[in-house]
């Protein structure tokens, strides 16, 4: 459904995109995470076929984007990352706008009105102005009107960013529904959890993607242990662990820090040396790894995983 | 392709009527500019102060003095005792002109040469010297002719630039062209359909490159981006309620310029209208060209700026472009604007008709065309 290969895209000597290759099957929720500057939304817009690549080629719902955009974009619906809809017409306005663009007929008109308004609740706001709706609301409107021609793909740009937990849920569900349904999605996040509920993750770091498979599968790649700490004096702790041989990650969680060891014996050691210089430990045990402590862990060990 | 047109015209249009700014820009700000260019920037020039230094002292000379001061243009607010002081008034400024009527005026005159007056205009500033030296000159013509019988000879007038002397300017009575179109020479009766033509260009490029940087700006043209619209389609949907607005503001100055500042109309609102979407197919071209240029509503504003000062100036719209460098006016071949104030002043003024005018209306054509071909060309359905 969606077919990525050697895709380049540099601006000037800045590399956005670094000869990325990645496939997503037909029916696939597939989320990309990657900090802000990753490269997530060059790749959306390749994907949409409005910005050209600098080189390399990819497949969206059977097209390619260099040669076929104008009849991929019939296949597709593209959310971009800021707010793509008129602020000054009304939630009817924009969807009437929309799905004269698409020449939908009266009838697909009223069927698909029907539902979208049956999933956003937006019925009893058509008459308000996009811009004076919630930002979840705006969110939703815009899904709806990317939906309103049936498209094959979602390419999602970071849809739930600034938006509240509780909208951000409705806007989930209205997304597996659509999955339900067939539809192939795409879309770029930096909620972890978000990415957790996808069926695949691609990680995406300085335009390269340093992994791809799914959580569980992702989570394997962690052979090492992982290990969280609380203690009074975080920073204290940080500067002796970075000095520890055998430790390949650390990173701060507000007041904890997570580690991974090599070996589960060195344990004893560390604990001496934080000892040593005072820091007293509150709390030491194993974990879990989450989908952050793998891009954690990914990033510093530069480990390249492609197609996981 | 005309349904999704409609649709972006019609989406355009709402947005316009819920934008107060654009409203504004678009039917207060020409009423505006329109009536302080009618009223300040007419070059009209009343109550010139004017000395009279009077040797005859008949009838006749009175008859002469009296038409210049029921003329209404001149003040006569110093009467010297000689030529000297006549000078310095004029050299302190005190006085635009002075007339000196000879001892022998009524003899020389009746028998028919020379009507012995010497004329002395502050030249400082060439502008209004042209002007008032132009009055004079009516004045003396219908003076003239209310004599006529008596054949008036010539050696009337002499210009003299304060401070400085410079050559004497002799005005031939007989030389003088009589203003045909204009006979009042009411400069504002020239300068509106050139008002007309400004407004024109500088509302419809304006609201063309702003309206749809506008999107770029805001981030939706994104969302249109990946429809899929083709681009004559969305160019069209945009481009053509700014035509429908120029045509508007057509309707509005001109109605306010013929009913309020009783400038004449004398040819046929059919050509005006055909004209004016010549015209228009260039300043939206180019409104639309300069949109593919700037990345901000601001940047696209200077952009037009940048375009309409200079286009004003090497239009004819102050100055005759025949007196311009010639390389200033080969450049001028280029400017829209040079073709329509041909054209917008002959049908008001002259009711030129369109086998007059074609030669204007064809150029402006084929740059219309041009301008749009190459700015459709840059216009791409892509980011950056
Ligand atoms: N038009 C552009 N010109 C130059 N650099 C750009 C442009 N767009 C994005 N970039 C750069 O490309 C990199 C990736 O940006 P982006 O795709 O927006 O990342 P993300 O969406 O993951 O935050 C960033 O370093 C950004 O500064
Ligand atoms: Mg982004």
């Amino acid at each position: 459904m969606l077919e990525i290969l050697n895709l380049l895209k540099q601006y000037g000597s800045l590399v956005a995109v670094d000869y990325l290759n990645l496939k997503i099957e037909k029916g696939e929720m597939a989320g990309l995470v990657g900090p802000d500057g990753a490269g997530k939304t060059t790749l959306m817009r390749i994907l949409s076929a409005i910005l050209p690549p600098t080189s390399g080629s990819a497949r969206v719902a059977g097209y390619d984007i260099i040669r076929d955009a104008e009849k991929l974009k019939e296949k597709i619906g593209y959310m971009p990352q800021r707010f793509g809809l008129y602020e000054d017409l009304t939630v009817l306005e924009n969807l009437n706008f929309f799905s004269e663009l698409y020449q939908l007929s009266k009838k697909q008109k009223d069927e698909k009105y029907k539902e979208v308004f049956n999933f956003s609740q937006l019925e009893p706001f058509k008459d308000f102005l996009a811009g004076n709706l919630s930002g979840g609301m705006k969110q939703k409107l815009a899904l709806s009107c990317v939906l309103l021609h049936t498209p094959e793909v979602l390419l999602l740009d970071e849809p739930t960013r600034g938006v509240d937990p509780l909208s951000r849920r409705d806007f989930w569900r209205i997304l597996f529904e659509q999955q339900k349904r067939g539809i192939t999605i795409f879309i770029s996040t930096s909620y972890m959890d978000e990415a957790e509920r996808c069926q695949k993750v691609a990680f995406l770091d300085k335009g390269r993607l340093i992994a791809y498979g799914t959580p569980k599968k992702l989570k394997e790649i962690m052979n090492e242990f992982l290990y969280e700490i609380s203690c009074d004096k975080t920073r204290e702790a940080k500067s002796v662990l970075e000095k520890v041989d055998g430790i390949s990650g650390i990173s701060i969680f507000g007041e904890k820090i997570h580690f991974t060891l090599r070996e589960e014996k060195l344990l004893a050691n560390i604990k001496n040396k934080l000892k040593d210089t005072g820091v007293e430990i509150l709390n030491l045990r194993r974990i879990e790894p989450s989908l952050e402590d793998i891009f954690i862990f990914l990033k510093q060990d530069k480990i390249e995983i492609r197609n996981g | 392709m005309w349904e999704r047109i409609k649709h972006i015209f019609l989406k355009e249009s709402i947005q316009i009527r819920r934008d107060r700014r654009m409203l504004m820009i678009i039917f207060v700000a020409p009423l505006l500019q329109l009536v302080l260019l009618g009223y300040a920037a007419t070059m009209d020039i009343n109550r010139i102060p004017t000395a009279v230094l009077d040797f005859s002292k008949t009838q006749e000379s009175r008859e002469l003095i009296s038409l210049f001061r029921n003329s209404g243009r001149f003040t006569i607010n110093h009467i010297p005792e000689s030529q000297k002081e006549l000078v310095e008034l004029l050299d302190q400024g005190k006085i635009w002109v002075g007339i000196e009527i000879e001892n022998d005026f009524v003899k020389e005159m009746k028998k028919g040469k020379t009507v012995p007056i010497q004329i002395l205009i502050d030249g400082t500033n060439s502008n209004t010297a042209g002007v008032v030296s132009g009055y004079i000159n009516q004045l003396l013509f219908s003076y003239n002719k209310k004599i006529s019988q008596d054949k008036l000879q010539k050696k009337l007038a002499q210009g003299l630039l304060s401070g400085q002397v410079q050559p004497v300017k002799i005005l031939n009575l007989e030389n003088q062209a009589r203003a045909w179109y204009n006979p009042e020479l009411k400069s504002r009766d020239y300068n509106l359909p050139g008002v007309l033509a400004l407004i024109l260009m500088i509302t419809t490029m304006m609201l063309t490159s702003m309206a749809i940087v506008r999107e770029k700006e805001i981030g939706t043209i994104e969302q249109l981006m990946v429809t899929p619209i083709k681009t004559t389609e969305l160019i069209l949907g945009k481009v053509i309620p700014f035509a429908l607005i120029g045509f508007i503001d057509v309707v509005l100055v001109t109605s306010v310029a013929v009913l309020w500042f009783k400038i004449p109309f004398r040819g046929s609102f059919f050509l005006l209208f055909l004209s004016v979407g010549v015209y228009l197919l260039t300043t939206i071209g180019i409104g639309l060209f300069f949109s593919t240029l700037s990345r901000t509503q601001q940047q696209s504003m200077m952009l037009t700026f940048f375009f309409v000062m200079p286009a004003i100036i090497l239009s004819g719209f102050m100055f005759p472009i025949a007196n311009m460098p010639r390389l200033i006016q080969y450049l001028s071949f280029a400017n829209p604007l040079r073709y329509f104030l041909v054209i917008v002043r002959g049908i008001f003024l002259k009711g030129s008709s369109f086998r007059v005018l074609w030669d204007q209306i064809l150029p402006l054509g084929i740059i219309g065309v041009i301008v749009l071909i190459l700015s459709t060309a840059r216009f791409k359905k892509k980011i950056g």
